[in-house]
């Protein structure tokens, strides 16, 4: 038996769908013009900007929405599978600052460092997918967000979790993973990354996410909606009330989505928190944030949709007890509540900075709620009496051939990043030490994959040209030795 | 008068004003020596921890109700209560979320400050032109998300070149904002919550005054 976690029982999913179904008939819904005729040509009113969308269309487009999809890595094989309750992580994305991982000190993160993150992420198994994780302060903001995905793509075959920052942009991230994919209709046969669209709580379909939902189902490339409700400011207080929210959110979103294009993929995610009445600050860690993640995926798994979550992160400002024991904590949950995508590993101070060290920290836990999702197996015919019958009542198990045989199926082993006793009793060095120790490690060990040599070129001459309109001089965070049979 | 504002009973400080009209009480001194002090003991209470966001948005709006009476008599008087300062508010370029800005709106027009909320998603050329045609003291400019934050930057580059750096004070605030960000900007001041937005808009213009 694999274990579970469940928050809400059947009548409860179903009131919360209930007054979902009412939220977005009546208040409606407010929408962008780009996508007012889409709805009214679906028989949805429109009116002063606001659709009301009845609940019998709401649901068939619902059915529309496929259960599951893949995520693909770069060689071509299935790498996240969204749908059901298997489980993956991803770091959280969209960082400004980076905790300098000599000083330890949040600081504007620069190109290198998403370069680190991505080589790391790279390189830990427990990480399924990149993400766009950080804003490149190196690079001009208007290209930022097609810059950060250049560089996970250059740097990992993993599927990315990415988003836009604007309408227009979608389409140059779009042309950039279609050249790596080999071509728009091998990314929309083979997808290589899910863009985030976040609606504006409460019931906000701006025009920028709106555009983007249409635009994303169109191209035949995953969405994720990443409702955010704060309970208490931008949604009701109550974690039930602001759950009904989130999935109002999502529910109007897929409507959209699926109206643009019957069948496209589309994921129910969210980012949801509490607003701290002492701070007015959104914990990330808060167990009642935890709540409105595990309870709102259980609404979009009730409905049988892929889903995302952002848990794994934690609020301190340093890599310290309080923010391993938020990170921890989460981890373990989300995984238990079968959430598809669980992103946001890596970050503290509410979501405001990433930590490389703090992302092989993290690994660690990750891997233990891994574990924990195996569950306890009958790994041999008797559960106990065989080894019983071999040993009698010596403790003499250390020499039977099933303990050899079964005890790596059994004993999850961490790294070094976790004390197990390995270094000794004596000078062992502190958790941060050794998580610095692991990301070296990793880098060292690290090798790029190269893609095709002619998708490279063309990657490269797209990012000198688009660049180029922003003045950006040169590729920040990729060695011109990398790409120097380009420029012959 | 002050235990209304404190218990954000909005009713009770409409009505204790009133009365304070009717009984010929001179409506600067209910302001000043009625309400003024209640919002003072939420602040303080704030700081402790032992009031929390709602209640002092409750106190802002008793202070509303309570200035909605007395402003009215105070303008018959030919008078009005000198404001601590203008302030022109608003969500940075890109950046629709509101919540933010609007408690610290609040809370300032509760302490006496004179708001102007431009709402969401302002660009910085129209912070510099309200700047300007209110003679303001305090540009304060609010980002919710990481990648909006940056247009912070924008606003501080359109009050110099407007021509009015020198007159106005920049404030950026929001989530994501850290002190290091408000230096790195060039903005005056970074409040880490909406109570402390109060003491740092106060703190900015008594330096200007001095300066003055």
């Amino acid at each position: 038996m694999r274990p579970k976690f469940e928050l809400l029982d059947k009548p409860m999913l179903e009131r919360i769908l209930g007054e979902a179904f009412e939220l977005i008939e009546d208040p409606g819904v407010r929408v962008a013009p780009y996508v007012v005729d889409l709805l009214r040509g679906a028989g949805i009113t429109v009116k002063d900007g606001v659709a009301h969308i009845p609940e019998p269309l709401a649901r068939r487009l619902l059915d529309l929405a496929p259960r599951g999809f893949c995520l693909y890595h770069r060689s071509g094989k299935p790498a996240v599978r969204y749908g059901g309750d298997d489980v993956h992580f991803d770091p959280g994305s969209s960082c400004l600052n980076i905790l300098d991982p000599r000083t330890q000190q949040p600081r504007p993160a620069m190109a290198a460092d998403l370069v680190r993150l991505v080589q790391v992420a790279d390189m830990l198994p427990q990480y399924a997918a990149q993400s766009t994780a950080m804003v490149c302060n190196d690079v001009p903001q208007d290209i930022g967000d097609w810059y950060r995905l250049l560089l996970v793509l250059w740097y990992s075959g993993k599927p990315v979790v990415t988003g836009a920052f604007t309408g227009a942009s979608l389409h140059t991230l779009l042309e950039l993973v279609a050249i790596e994919s080999g071509g728009a209709e091998a990314l929309r046969r083979q997808p290589r990354a899910v863009f985030d669209v976040c609606p504006s709580p409460p019931l906000n379909w701006s025009e920028f996410a709106s555009q983007n939902l249409v635009d994303l189902a169109r191209a035949g490339v995953p969405a994720e909606i990443v409702s955010m409700p704060l309970a208490g400011a931008t949604a009701p207080v109550t974690l039930a009330g602001s759950v009904v929210q989130h999935a109002a959110e999502c529910i109007s979103g897929i409507v959209i989505h699926q109206l643009a294009q019957p069948g496209a993929p589309v994921v129910w995610g969210g980012a949801p928190a509490i607003f701290d009445m002492r701070t007015g600050k959104t914990p990330m860690g808060a167990i009642e944030t935890v709540m409105l993640d595990l309870a709102g995926t259980q609404v979009g798994k009730y409905l049988g949709l892929p889903t995302h979550a952002y848990l794994v992160a934690g609020d301190g400002r340093r890599i310290d007890a309080q923010v391993e024991m938020e990170s921890g904590i989460s981890a373990v949950l989300g995984a238990l509540a079968g959430i598809n995508m669980i992103s946001g590993a890596g970050m503290l101070d509410f979501l405001a900075c990433h930590s490389i060290e703090k992302l092989v920290i993290d690994a660690e836990a990750i891997a233990s709620a891994q574990r924990l999702l195996e569950g306890i197996q009958p790994r041999s015919e008797s559960l106990a009496l065989d080894m019983f019958a071999q040993t009698g009542l010596r403790a003499d198990f250390l020499r039977l051939k099933d303990t050899r045989t079964l005890f790596r199926k059994e004993q999850h082993f961490p790294s070094a990043v976790v004390d197990r006793g390995l270094a000794g009793t004596d000078g062992s060095p502190d958790v941060l030490e050794r998580a610095r120790q692991r990301v070296e490690e990793l880098l060292s060990a690290y090798e790029r994959h190269a893609l095709p040599a002619d998708r490279e070129h063309e990657m490269i001459t797209f990012a000198q040209r688009e660049g180029k309109k922003a003045g950006l001089e040169g590729l920040p965070g990729i060695r011109a030795l990398e790409y120097a049979g380009d420029r012959t | 008068m002050r235990q209304s504002i404190v218990d954000g009973a909005a009713d009770t400080a409409s009505s204790l004003a009133q009365q304070a009209v009717a009984s010929g009480v001179a409506p600067l001194d209910a302001i000043n020596h009625g309400y003024v002090p209640g919002m003072q003991d939420v602040g303080e209470q704030f700081a402790k921890g032992q009031m929390f966001l709602p209640d002092m948005m409750a106190s802002a709006e008793a202070m509303r109700a309570a200035m909605a009476v007395l402003d009215p008599e105070l303008k018959k008087m030919g008078a009005e209560r000198p404001p601590e300062g203008v302030i022109v508010l608003g969500t940075t370029k890109g950046d629709i979320h509101e919540i933010g800005k609007t408690l610290v709106g609040t809370l300032l027009a509760a302490h006496g400050f004179r708001v102007h909320d431009l709402g969401v998603d302002v660009p910085g050329e129209k912070f510099a032109a309200k700047a300007r045609e209110l003679n303001a003291d305090i540009v304060g400019v609010s980002a919710l998300l990481t990648t909006t934050m940056r247009n912070q930057r924008g606003v501080v580059e359109a009050l110099e070149k407007a021509g009015l750096r020198s007159q106005v004070k920049i404030v950026v605030g929001g989530a994501p904002v850290t002190r290091s960000w408000a230096d790195e900007i060039g903005a005056d001041g970074y409040a880490k919550d909406a109570m402390s937005a109060v003491e740092l808009a106060r703190e900015l213009i008594g330096r200007k005054l001095q300066k003055a």
